[in-house]
């Protein structure tokens, strides 16, 4: 079978569509199907936790960001990689490049498109993300990920609070 | 052995959270309930998963400082997990309101301090799971957009007075990127016998899994499918918008709906003595047994379910046959004996409960 968008090369993935409640059938050759962001292994996955973390070990040699640490959490590209979690939603900044690429190969898209959302003012009255305890069980934890140069800015935070 | 302290007390729950399983949705006789499932985190916190004891106690502080503001969870019940005992915590699980790891079940997660559930009359807010929050919803049927009005109302109110970490362009962030973006898994939980036994059923699950569905067994993922019950659920949660992923799994349940139907129209025209004698041997057991295992109560009660849909037994409720699935369920019937039991006795206790529901419902007689 010929893909359906080149019409040169031979078709190897099946896109199943529902459009306007019709069933579509897409042909795509591998190159096409790269383009539309379509990951040929997504249809089959059957346990998302196995396909991530293969996802992730196929990842392994070709990211530059493995040394470096979330700057909220201390959390690095290899912790991901051992658990399958990051560490904070910051994590998704200092692990940007290359979560796009997992994201894109997971979901067939990197993009959300869905409900918008607007974070709150948050009120005095609640306790601060930010309370020297926070501090405090951050610091703790960089330390014992020896993430030194966090714990270090850390602990000079926690010495203006006190 | 008694417990280390008293008993759940589920009564205070409204219908004891199960008001699920009462059989009056669409589409009872096949989609048992249907389930919304919306990730969250609080900005600012570690993830639950790398956070430390005080920083969970903490975030579960904070959602329950802003709770008053929140009507959906008005009146609503707080379970402290780790403050039960375990059979109380795998109660709580087998009554499909809290998850395993949450419940502390796993080995690989025992309990952890701030795992947390508020339980409203239709929503649950799970706190200190895999995410910080997991808002869900629970509606009798294959009820998809009343399922989502509630838990969205819930996202709402809640998103308006604690800060949930969101990226403009991943969306809402997760512990794990399999539910990034909308945060939602939108399931159904659907009985399949019929294309079970015509054996259609592996390729109506391939089929739906090339639409972008995924499914798992009676309780959530790596669980085993028992007695032809299939959860099915959106497998990817970003890159479509929230009604996008409703309307696939409501096209795609509908498809498997019919395909279950005209399975059934098959079996009853080519195969009808040997099914009616199969289902009523399934009724025979139920009603008999002096012990029954898990599984083997599931398929029976798989095959009583079938006969009462293509109405061969009549005089029993989906209701009775629903709350059997929930109730037979070893933390359940710890709970009516009042005492633990070992696996021996919980067969015999599961054997002797499924009579005397069957017996009180006085359903069967020709
Ligand atoms: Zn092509
Ligand atoms: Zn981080």
């Amino acid at each position: 079978m010929i893909c359906d968008n080149c019409k040169e090369r031979d078709a190897v993935v099946n896109l199943t569509r529902i459009v306007d409640n019709a069933v579509t059938q897409l042909h795509l050759c591998e190159k096409c199907a790269a383009e539309k962001g379509v990951e040929t292994t997504v249809a089959v996955a059957q346990h998302p936790l196995g396909d991530i973390l293969q996802a992730v070990q196929q990842q392994a040699s070709t990211t530059s960001e493995d040394a470096a640490a979330c700057s909220f959490c201390g959390a690095t590209a290899r912790d991901f990689r051992a658990t399958g979690r990051l560490g904070c939603p910051h994590c998704y900044d200092a692990m940007e490049k290359s979560l796009r690429e997992l994201l894109r190969r997971l979901h067939g898209s990197s993009r959300h498109v869905g409900q918008r959302y607007d974070a709150p003012v948050t009120h005095v009255a609640t306790p601060k993300p930010d309370s020297i305890h926070d501090l405090r069980d951050r610091l703790q934890r960089a330390v014992d990920t020896e993430q030194f140069e966090l714990a270090a800015e850390l602990r000079d935070r926690i010495k203006v609070i006190e | 052995m008694t417990p280390p302290r008293p008993a759940l007390d589920l009564s205070l729950l409204p219908d004891g959270g199960v008001r699920w399983l009462d059989a009056s949705g669409p589409n009872s006789d096949i989609v048992i309930s249907t389930r919304m499932r919306l990730a969250r985190n609080v900005s600012g916190y570690a993830f639950t998963g790398r956070a430390r004891d005080g920083e969970r106690l903490r975030m579960l502080a904070q959602v329950r400082d802003a709770l008053g503001a929140v009507p959906s969870l008005s009146g609503s019940l707080l379970v402290r997990l780790e403050e039960l005992a375990t059979v109380d915590r795998q109660l709580l699980h087998e009554r499909h309101l809290v998850s395993k790891e949450l419940a502390g079940l796993d080995p690989q997660h025992p309990i952890r301090s701030g795992a947390a559930v508020f339980l409203g009359e239709s929503v649950g807010l799970l706190v200190n799971e895999e995410d910080h929050l997991r808002l869900q919803s629970l509606r009798s049927g294959f009820a998809v957009p009343q399922a989502f009005e509630s838990v969205h109302r819930l996202d709402q109110e809640l998103g308006s007075q604690v800060p949930f970490a969101f990226h403009r362009e991943f969306g809402f962030l997760t512990a794990c990127p399999t539910n990034a973006g909308t945060g939602l898994r939108a399931s159904v939980l659907i009985h399949l016998p019929g294309l079970v036994l015509t054996k259609e059923i592996g390729k109506v699950l391939s089929g739906l899994q090339q639409m972008g569905l995924t499914y798992r067994g009676l309780y959530g993922e790596g669980s085993e499918v028992v007695g032809n019950f299939f959860q099915l659920s959106n497998q990817t949660t970003l890159g479509r918008s929230e009604e996008e992923l409703q309307d696939l799994l409501v096209r795609v349940v509908r498809h498997v709906i019919e395909r279950e139907e005209e399975a059934r129209r098959v079996l009853v025209r080519d195969a009808g003595y040997i099914i009616e004698d199969k289902l009523w041997r399934a009724y025979g057991t139920l009603r008999y047994a002096r012990s029954l295992t898990f599984d083997e109560a599931m398929n029976y009660l798989s095959g009583v379910r079938l006969a009462v849909g293509l109405k061969l037994i009549t005089g029993l409720s989906v209701y009775t046959l629903n709350k059997l699935l929930i109730f037979a369920q070893s933390a359940h019937l710890a709970h009516l004996e009042q005492r633990t039991l070992t696996e021996s006795e919980t067969n015999l206790a599961r054997a002797k409960y499924v009579r005397q529901v069957l017996v009180s419902e006085g359903g069967g007689v020709e």
